[in-house]
């Protein structure tokens, strides 16, 4: 039973680290744009938050928890949409490729991280020595109460703030979608661009903020996976594939935020089941690590039999839109 | 009277360059009115409406709306005045409902009450008798259906104006009385109706007057109770000019092709071609004369093998005297068997050329094929290449030049050039001088009559009757995918074309 409760919660912890990243890409696919550099943006919402974290915690003797992440919340959000910004100027305005805009970010974001958190570790006096122990532990406090609830309370409550945070972004985001006038005009700008142009929506305008601001919801998968999941400190090259399977979970959740919830878990749990099935050697570990990915294209051929077309990719994905000669 | 005008236009000018698109143009709507804009293809029906939309800025000339002068700048501007286009190409998104796209792009409060929405548009269809359902996803909807959406769109954002730009195009005869049924129903409400058209029997059934346009000019209008279909295709067409083409004489005709009743539909279970029956000669130039869409594009590509056909079979006459029956062979070995298409789209180099692809590469694409083993053999493309450009006068500063930076002229050069060098039996041309200035245009005029002195079979698709007058030997009429006559180039007057171009027999289905 334990074992089942911990596989859960790891499960979950996991996930959220994925769900942030297709969040953010689902809004950025939603207006037209394939941004590849998740990984990279990822890295940067990390040492964004970190670096905020550990600076303003050297800077005073007490430390305010509170203060600290709001500081490290908008350090890593705005990080991560810099890089996107960068993205986004090269795609939109200078109609660059964008596989190789984002495949660009994603190197440039992960050298980023990688030399500045390198830089942190050699001020702190070596590998994983960094510590913000302060907002480290208030990112990963648990719900008060609920979560000494037995089961329920390990299931539910026991995880920190940014874990539900990452569940309201996708509840209002699939409510953003859905059943606001904005959520339908980008839909609009992502499916046929001339046509909304046409509508009088402001193509450029919507897939810049889109772009800018998916860039910086999945930035935040960053900073949790610094924060609440190690705890505050840097490894280098410690996300490992996560940035690459939350994009594989924005074609998993057939661009719906809502299926990226449960999806994230599933690929949480797929991702780690190998430390529970015993007796794995270290090649089989690896092809389990591969079920995600194997997942993610059953999922594409069931979807592409069936053929409907609420399940296919935003139409113009991927194209950059020229306006035509007037 | 003033009151009573919805839009008028006085003395509006449009030139692309050089060229005048509309050379002070004059029209004028009334409220309850439906006007019908006629003219051929190219004689500045679509420019003038544009700049009725705001998608152009006329050079000269004013415009007033109810009375009131106006400038319009952009589609804003002419939504705002009121004024709704429905163009030829729906502008929806597929994965959205019809009320979807129907409040796409408007102002209103963030939260969307879709059932508020579905109900305005109800009462709206239920007003003027549309068939609409507005919850229907775009993308399960016929061409009909998706046009019903863009008529409601512009009513439901309060146009008082309405353009439709060839609007029964693309219909059965079934859709086209339900739609004329709805536009009456606007008309009596007080809406002012611009319909541009070149179906003349579309003309007399619906509209209450006729303004012409010819070659960008302003001719007239009529009221269409005083009008007849000759009457108008007399405005519409105009006299012939003589444009003094080299005709040689056809001699040594030899049987090439006999189509039998062929006839072809659209997935939409529209008819593009309805059983056409003729046969090609070599060395004879037949020209095919039709308003755009009416089957000319079909035509070609059943020959060429590119179409499947519903009805009918296409038999080629091989120079040896063997027969084949194309309908056995795919598009590869329909070429093989030397009949050759090229067509000339209008972006050009949209079909049959590969823009970054030097001449070169671009030969390669037809001979790929007959080359052994894995590598490509550059050679023999290479020269082939190199002797069209001399025997042509292409101008390229290199075989391996890409062709997009070339010029149109050049571009079409290469493209026939290509098909020629096989030496063909049958050569397919569509829209051969499409866009070519008037030395260019001469120059491809050589090229085929070249063709056709050699014995082949050239059946040429154009638009513009007076190069099909003076340049073919028979014009075989198309009219709605109908074969409406076939006449002597060289006898046939330029009325008589153009009433078969528009000879709509009614549909009795």
């Amino acid at each position: 039973m334990s074992v089942i409760i911990t596989f859960i919660q790891k499960a979950i912890v996991q996930g959220i680290c994925m769900l942030f990243g297709a969040d953010g890409e689902i809004l950025t696919e939603k207006s037209g744009n394939l941004n590849l550099g998740v990984p990279g943006m990822m890295y940067m919402g990390g040492i964004g938050g970190l670096m905020a974290a550990f600076f303003y915690e050297k800077s005073t003797d007490h430390p305010n928890a509170f203060a600290g992440m709001v500081l490290s919340f908008l350090a890593a959000f705005c990080l991560a949409a810099l890089g996107a910004l960068i993205y986004s100027i090269l795609t939109i305005t200078l109609r660059a490729n964008q596989n190789v805009a984002g495949l660009a970010l994603t190197t440039f974001g992960t050298g980023l991280g990688n030399f500045f958190g390198g830089s942190l570790s050699a001020l702190s006096g070596g590998a994983g020595q960094i510590s913000v122990k302060v907002i480290g532990s208030a990112y990963q406090a648990k719900i008060p109460v609920l979560s000494e609830i037995p089961v329920i309370g390990d299931i539910f409550f026991s995880y920190g703030f940014l874990t539900y945070f990452a569940i309201i972004i996708s509840l209002a985001m699939a409510f953003f979608l859905k059943r606001t006038r904005w959520g339908l005009n980008l839909n609009a700008v992502g499916e046929d661009p001339a046509t909304a142009d046409a509508a009088g929506i402001n193509v450029t305008l919507y897939k810049y903020l889109a772009t800018v601001i998916g860039g910086g919801i999945a930035g935040l998968g960053g900073l949790y996976f610094v924060m609440e999941y190690t705890g505050g400190t840097w490894s280098n090259n410690g996300f490992g594939d996560r940035g690459w399977l939350a994009v594989a979970l924005v074609i998993f959740a057939l661009w719906n935020p809502i299926n990226a919830i449960w999806g994230s878990i599933l690929f949480g749990g797929l991702y780690i089941i190998y430390l529970y099935i015993p007796g794995l050697g270290r090649s089989a570990q690896e092809v389990f690590k591969m079920l995600p990915y194997l997942v993610t294209i059953i999922v594409l051929i069931i979807t592409s039999l069936r053929k409907k077309r609420e399940h296919q990719p935003p139409q113009s994905l991927g194209l950059a839109y020229f306006r035509e000669e007037r | 009277m003033e009151q009573n005008c919805a839009i008028e236009l006085r003395d509006i000018t449009k030139k692309f360059g050089k060229v005048y698109a509309n050379d002070k143009v004059s029209l004028k709507v009334n409220k309850g009115e439906i006007l019908a804009l006629l003219g051929e293809n190219g004689s500045g029906k679509t420019t003038l409406m544009n700049m009725i939309s705001g998608i152009y800025f006329p050079d000269e000339g004013h415009i007033f709306v109810d009375g009131k002068e106006v400038s319009i700048r952009s589609p804003r501007d002419s939504f705002d005045l009121g004024i709704g286009m429905i163009h030829q190409h729906f502008k929806l998104i597929d994965v959205m409902t019809a009320a979807e796209n129907i409040i796409l792009g408007l102002e209103g409060k963030a939260v969307l009450n879709m059932k508020k929405v579905c109900e305005d548009i109800q009462a709206l269809v239920d007003r003027y008798g549309f068939d609409l359902d507005p919850n229907q996803k775009i993308y399960t909807m016929s061409v009909s259906q998706k046009q019903t959406v863009e008529i409601v769109k512009m009513l439901y954002r309060g146009a008082n104006i309405l353009i439709l730009d060839e609007p029964t195009a693309v219909l059965t005869p079934q859709e086209v009385t339900r739609l004329f049924t709805v536009l009456r129903n606007m008309r009596d409400d007080g809406r002012a109706i611009i319909i541009i058209t070149h179906k003349l029997n579309e003309v007399l059934e619906i509209s209450d007057r006729v303004s012409i346009l010819r070659k960008g000019r302003y001719i007239g209008t009529v009221e269409t109770k005083e009008a007849t279909v000759s009457s108008l295709t007399e405005m519409m067409v105009g006299d012939k000019v003589s444009l003094d083409i080299y005709r040689p004489e056809p001699h040594d005709l030899k049987k090439r092709l006999t189509v039998e009743e062929i006839s072809c539909e659209n997935g939409e279970g529209v008819k593009l071609l309805d059983q056409v029956s003729f046969e090609a000669f070599g060395g004879e130039m037949l020209g095919v004369a039709g308003i755009s869409g009416s089957g000319q594009k079909e035509l070609l590509e059943s020959i060429a093998g590119l179409q499947e056909l519903t009805n009918g079979k296409v038999i080629y006459h091989a120079r040896r005297g063997t027969d084949f029956d194309l309908s056995g062979y795919n598009a590869a070995q329909i070429n093989e068997l030397g009949i050759k298409h090229s067509f000339i789209p209008e972006d050009r180099l949209g079909m049959g050329l590969v823009g970054s692809m030097g001449m070169t590469g671009n030969m390669l694409l037809r001979s790929f094929r007959q080359g052994k083993g894995f590598f490509t053999r550059q050679k023999e493309p290479r020269d082939l290449a190199e002797e069209i450009k001399k025997n042509l006068d292409v101008v390229t500063p290199s075989v391996d030049y890409p062709v997009r930076r070339l010029s149109g002229g050049n571009v079409q050069k290469i493209l026939v050039g290509r098909e020629i060098a096989s030496s063909p039996s049958v050569l397919l041309v569509a829209y051969p001088v499409r866009g070519l200035d008037i030395s260019s245009s001469y120059q491809i005029y050589n090229l085929l009559n070249e063709q056709k002195e050699r014995g082949v079979a050239v059946i040429c698709v154009a638009e513009d009757l007076d190069m099909l007058l003076d340049f073919c030997d028979r014009i075989m009429v198309l009219c709605g995918g109908k074969l409406t006559g076939i006449v002597d180039a060289r006898k046939a007057t330029k009325e008589e074309v153009g009433l078969l171009m528009t000879a709509h027999k009614e549909d009795k289905a």
